[in-house]
């Protein structure tokens, strides 16, 4: 196979006559972080669920490491580990207990099986609560034992459906940092989210779903750019003569549009980070550059201009 | 082999065993019931039982040590007023237990929201499903053994006398056909676990069922044999008729089929099976002892009665769960 982990072709769920995947085109590359991304109910879950052999395709198909999941369901479920939203475990059970089972199922020897679930549990930062029953765990716990159930099988890749939902902001930020390591060793990762801000910044690129159709593909700001037209929002403060600091920006290379906000707030929107280039344009107009901040794209309003075009389109 | 020919001919070929990694979920499930609580207040509940009628029955009997050839089967026959014999209350209790031990199997990783981690390691549903069976299957034969040697324990200290070869081979046999009517129940309450999702559901449905069995069903067929085959004229053959249906009727209940089996294993003196109240041990029709070979010939149909249920129970159960969709 070629170097796409994951390909479907119009893939296709319905259940009776609700069409909850509808004709999906997806392609995730060796070695990237793909988030899924769309409100409840968009079809996430289901799509998921079709990768993993765990549910039936309507129509179309799908090709995970290469394997056809309901053909070969124990290939592509050894390779590939899996993290439900809101993972459970074995509350009358310790960490160590509920992974050993997991390494038991997948076929692992005992002394292969403790010294790689010591080294997972060591991964996400647990092994002092190893043995503690998973009852006493808090959500964020629970998550990231999720995250060493599923390493415990050395994956090619891991799909997490929604891993931060009911975690506190600061719960999620570390389980970001947790996948960005994930990243760093090769292994490839598909996370689905509905929270489109909170996860953007940990995805290489991002799916947009609505109603079951992946309605926009790409980098976060290959999509701002398809969208609103621009792919940065840079602020910048500087004193000086506003038509000349105005007029010179517009003239950067890149820049969209040029907005005085206040009295000397500027806002471009950019095709591409043009800081260096505004800043040395500023100064060329005989301006005092005080601040330069540049905006990250911001996936909710990407959404939400889509369809708002989306319906004036109609 | 077989199972990989037979799915290569069906409708999708499917890769590997269908039993990868079945013995890992049996082991979790035994470790899972020996330990529970529930467990323990089932053994304490069991062991009482045992005791008491064991020892009411050894009350009864010591006056007839040495007269009669089957001593030993009686400890586990005998009653002693208001107790009923122990495999009268084993009839009882062992869909009690069993159900006790299953009820939550599935829906339980459902609300716990483990079932979908769990298939989504290299194992088909198959294997969860028939591990799930077996590990409490083994619980109830491991749990059923204990009770069984602590009773020949019991027995040979009470009564001074070691049972016979035969004695110990029919009371060995009552304990596999007891384990398999174990398996029954089993099979009943793991299928409502996969269609009910409240466990309470599950448990309230299988409760119904044994209640159904135990009280309702021979008093329907009752009826049932009267409607159907009324006696019109007073003859002979009518009563035999109606006699025969309502007995046929009453074999459809497992409860039935258990309580027949154990009586022709337990009693040798038994030599037929037909137009005794099965409910009844005592009274059935005396004569020389049948040897072990021909009791088991009579309860031969019964066997195979309770594993063709169970064995259909678990295929509905089997069948479900394949198209159930698992999304926690
Ligand atoms: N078993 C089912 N029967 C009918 N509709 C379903 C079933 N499962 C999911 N759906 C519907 O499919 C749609 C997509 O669901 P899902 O994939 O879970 O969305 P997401 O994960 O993006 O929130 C939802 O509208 C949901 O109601
Ligand atoms: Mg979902």
């Amino acid at each position: 196979m070629n170097d796409w982990v994951i390909e479907t072709k119009d893939l296709t769920k319905k259940y009776g006559t609700f069409t909850a995947v509808d004709a999906l085109n997806l392609s995730v590359k060796h070695g990237e972080v793909f988030g899924l991304l769309g409100p409840n109910g968009a079809g996430k879950t289901t799509t998921i669920l079709m990768l993993l052999g765990l549910t039936e395709p309507t129509s179309g198909e799908v090709r995970v490491l290469g394997l056809d999941p309901s053909r070969q369901p124990l290939s592509v479920k050894s390779h590939v580990g899996y993290m439900p939203d809101l993972v459970g475990f074995y509350d009358e059970l310790t960490a160590e207990e509920n992974l050993i089972y997991t390494a038991k199922l997948n076929g692992l020897d005992r002394r292969d099986a403790y010294k790689r679930i010591d080294e997972v549990l060591e991964r996400v930062g647990l092994q002092d609560v190893a043995d503690h029953n998973v009852g006493t765990f808090s959500r964020g716990m629970k998550q990231r034992l999720g995250v060493a159930d599923m390493l415990l099988k050395r994956p090619q890749m891991i799909i997490m459906d929604e891993p931060t939902q009911g975690l506190d902001p600061e719960g999620a930020r570390e389980f970001l940092q947790l996948i960005r390591t994930l990243k760093e060793e090769g292994i490839t990762i598909l996370l689905s989210s509905h929270l489109l801000f909170q996860v953007q910044a940990v995805c290489d690129r991002v799916g947009l779903f609505h109603r079951g159709k992946m309605v926009l593909e790409g980098t976060v700001p290959e999509l701002g750019r398809r969208v609103l037209g621009r792919a940065y929002r840079i602020h910048i403060e500087a004193e000086g003569d506003q038509n000349a600091i105005r007029s010179a920006l517009q003239k950067v290379p890149g820049a969209v549009q040029v907005e005085l906000a206040d009295g000397r707030l500027y806002r471009i929107e950019a095709e591409h980070d043009l800081r260096p280039a505004a800043a040395e344009a500023v100064m060329n107009a005989g301006g005092k550059l005080l601040r330069l901040d540049v905006e990250t794209q911001n996936l909710d309003e990407i959404y939400a201009h889509y369809f708002k075009e989306v319906e004036h389109g109609n | 082999m077989a199972i990989e020919i037979a799915q290569a001919t069906g409708k999708r070929e499917r890769e590997g065993s269908p039993w990868t990694g079945l013995w890992a979920v049996v082991a979790k499930e035994m470790a899972d019931h020996l330990t529970s609580a529930r467990m323990r207040v089932l053994e304490i509940l069991i062991v009482l039982t045992a005791a008491g009628t064991i020892y009411g029955a050894m009350q009864n009997i010591r006056s007839t040590i040495g007269q009669d050839r089957f001593l030993f089967l009686k400890l586990f026959t005998t009653a002693q007023e208001p107790l009923p014999a122990f495999v009268g209350f084993m009839g009882l209790l062992v869909p009690l237990i069993a159900i006790a031990l299953v009820f939550d199997t599935i829906n339980g990783e459902f609300s716990r929201r483990t079932l979908s981690r769990i298939l989504a390691q290299p194992i088909y549903r198959d294997a969860l499903l028939l591990g799930k069976f077996l590990g409490a299957l083994f619980t109830l034969a491991l749990v059923f053994t204990a009770i069984w040697l602590l009773i020949m324990g019991l027995g040979l200290w009470g009564l001074g006398v070691p049972p016979s070869s035969e004695e110990v081979a029919r009371s060995f046999l009552f304990l596999l056909v007891t384990i398999f009517y174990g398996g029954i129940w089993l099979a009943l309450a793991m299928t409502f676990s996969i269609i009910f999702r409240q466990p309470a559901t599950a448990a309230l449905a299988s409760l119904a069922v044994w209640l159904f069995f135990m009280v309702f069903w021979d008093i329907i067929a009752g009826v049932l044999a009267q409607t159907l085959m009324p006696i019109r004229f007073g003859f002979s053959e009518e009563y035999l008729k109606q006699a025969q249906l309502e007995l046929g009727l009453t074999r459809l209940s497992p409860t039935t089929l258990y309580a027949e089996a154990i009586l022709a294993l337990l009693q040798p003196s038994i030599r037929s099976l037909g137009f005794i109240l099965p409910t009844q041990l005592q009274g059935a029709i005396l004569g020389s002892p049948l040897p072990l070979s021909q009791s088991l010939l009579l309860i031969w149909p019964h066997l195979t009665g309770l594993l063709a249920a169970t064995l259909l129970l678990f295929a509905l159960g089997y069948t479900l769960f394949q198209r159930q969709e698992i999304r926690a």
